[in-house]
């Protein structure tokens, strides 16, 4: 049985506490903060460490903090070792007015799709992606739909007053 | 001719070698154009396939023809109105995305559900189960020309149907379960149809599978059709039956129980080598093994409250809103919405029909989800589709493409 607190001490002797921060326990599974330019060395250290195996790429989700100047978006990958049966969530966040990540492609087949997704929903430039075009919405779509400066309703509206409905 | 296509041609040629074949039509390839609604492909999506002759080279796919922006949404929802965008994921199962949904809140809030209310979660979650695998291996009987084995078993789908009626009153998109536990008790009228099915489905199940499991026709079609390693499944996501029938024994309900799934006794099927008959064998073997969970889930049903005695989650009675003044107050403040979650971040998975369904919830203290992400395990493993179907004929690729169980809702939430 593998702890939390292994593998963060084992990622930190490795890469440093600059490199492995903000480690936090959500509910039990582990999150740990990277940045672009060492996430793929993470990556590839926690898929072939002898003991982790961290070889299965669960999820990958966007999400976008407008308020966090430089940090705005963020890239969340779900971790997960299938013989120890552990858990483990690798954060980075980037700028939005350059939103360049190294793509997991050449590592996990199944990042090809996710990361067209997050790129539809976000605008992650995902570097060297073979195939980095809009997946589920159309083609002709000029924005990039799950950032929070987009309403979900139509702004003009006059009859929907939010403060009285707490939104 | 561009290098893609070069690489796609060299691939396929190697796929066909192993199999003793050739490329015929050496100067030429056919576009053909595989949906968006062919009948063979249950759902609307397009592959646009390179043909050599009868032999595909490669496909390229596009999806999101029914994309609803569900993860959008659900950041304008309260928390309780969002198990109906869950529900037009896997419209085969949506009992258990519902579970699912459920789950992921009440682990953010912190509300524990008392261990009735699990036992018929398990109970709606198993039956959903049978209904998918069901329809997934009656529809591969119709894909390979056998129509008997499909309006049989539709039969004891209608009657899974009947039960969810009996608990919440839709038949497909459920809305089954609240926060904290079932928004209703098994009623006498579902205890007696569970247990009549209980006892009327082994038989049918055994007739279908006597007409499928052995028939030459049958296996003519689907054995060695569509195979993919267990090193290539995980690389590309796979989880659930899919993964199983490569010969990997992950299931989500084993590894991380969720919902006392501890408290029951039942095996994983494993495939060998993850071939279209694998497949199906695997959901065959888990509805076994589904009906024995729902078996023990019954017998052991522990008597005790439904839900959990969370008012502030949880709506009261509707009498008891009409004459009491703090049950008006919980009601009035769930309906509208006003309660904040807390601050928080929770995944949480479930064993879906496909698969890991995944639910990650980021909350900021609102009273809607900050941003809530569906692990949809139909849209991670479809992407292995082209790479699967290079070298095989046209009708294997429709065989492959049933046999995954690919639901467009799940697809393109």
């Amino acid at each position: 049985m593998i702890t939390n607190q292994e593998i963060v001490d084992d990622l930190v002797g490795k890469f440093g506490g600059d490199l492995i921060f903000n480690p936090v326990e959500n509910y039990g599974l582990l999150n740990v903060e990277t940045t672009a330019d060492h996430i793929l060395a993470a990556m590839k250290y926690l898929y072939e460490h002898p003991r982790f195996k961290f070889q299965f790429l669960t999820d990958l989700a966007g999400i976008h903090f407008p308020d966090a100047k430089g940090k705005e978006l963020g890239v969340i990958y779900h971790l997960h070792s299938l013989e120890n049966n552990v858990r483990l969530i690798i954060k980075l966040y980037v700028p939005i007015e350059n939103p360049v990540v190294p793509t997991l492609v050449n590592q996990f087949a199944c990042a090809n799709w996710m990361e067209r997704e997050a790129y539809d929903f976000f605008g992650f430039d995902f570097e060297g992606h073979p195939n980095l075009i809009r997946i589920l919405n159309v083609e002709e779509m000029d924005y990039f739909p799950m950032r929070k400066e987009y309403p979900l309703e139509d702004a003009t509206r006059k009859d929907k007053i939010d403060e009285l409905f707490g939104r | 001719m561009p290098t893609d296509e070069i690489k796609d041609i060299a691939i396929a040629e190697q796929q066909l070698a192993r199999n003793g074949q050739q490329r015929q039509y050496v100067n030429e390839l056919t576009t053909l154009n595989l949906g968006p609604t062919h009948p063979a492909t249950h759902g609307i999506f397009q592959n646009v396939l390179q043909m050599d002759g009868e032999r595909i080279i490669s496909g390229v796919q596009t999806i999101g023809y029914i994309h609803r922006a569900f993860e959008k949404i659900a950041e304008r929802r309260p928390f309780y109105q969002i198990t109906t965008l869950t529900d037009r994921m896997n419209y085969c199962s949506s009992p258990i995305n519902n579970m699912g949904w459920w789950m992921t809140v009440e682990k953010l809030l912190g509300v524990t559900v008392p261990k009735r209310a699990e036992y018929i979660r398990v109970i709606m979650m198993e039956l959903a189960r049978i209904a998918d695998h069901l329809i997934c291996n009656s529809i591969l009987g119709v894909d390979t020309g056998a129509f008997t084995g499909f309006l049989y078993v539709f039969q004891k789908r209608e009657e899974i149907y009947e039960i969810y009626e009996e608990m919440c009153g839709a038949r497909l998109t459920t809305n089954m379960g609240r926060i904290g536990g079932m928004e209703r008790d098994l009623s006498p009228v579902a205890i007696q149809k569970i247990r009549a099915f209980l006892k009327s489905f082994p038989p049918v199940m055994r007739e279908f599978e006597s007409l499928f499991n052995r028939n030459r026709i049958f296996m003519d079609r689907v054995v060695n059709v569509g195979g993919i390693t267990a090193e290539r499944a995980l690389n590309y996501g796979f989880t659930g039956p899919n993964l199983r029938a490569a010969g990997v024994d992950y299931d989500v309900r084993v590894m991380n129980p969720y919902s006392s799934y501890h408290d029951f006794e039942f095996d994983i099927p494993v495939g060998y080598n993850g071939d279209t008959y694998d497949r199906y064998m695997v959901r065959n073997g888990e509805i076994w093994e589904s009906l024995k969970i729902i078996e023990q889930a019954m017998e052991n049903l522990p008597e005790g409250p439904y839900h959990a005695d969370a008012p502030e989650y949880y709506l009261p009675p509707k009498q008891e809103v009409y004459r009491n003044m703090e049950a008006l107050i919980y009601h009035f403040k769930i309906v509208m919405g006003e309660i904040d979650a807390p601050v928080g971040e929770v995944y949480h998975a479930v064993e879906g029909g496909n698969g890991e369904l995944g639910f990650y919830l980021v909350s900021d203290g609102g009273r809607t989800p900050y941003r809530l992400k569906f692990r949809r395990p139909c849209y991670i493993f479809y992407q292995a589709f082209p790479e699967m179907v290079q070298g095989s004929t046209l009708s294997d690729a429709i065989v492959m493409m049933s046999s995954l169980n690919v639901i467009a809702g799940e697809l393109d939430a």
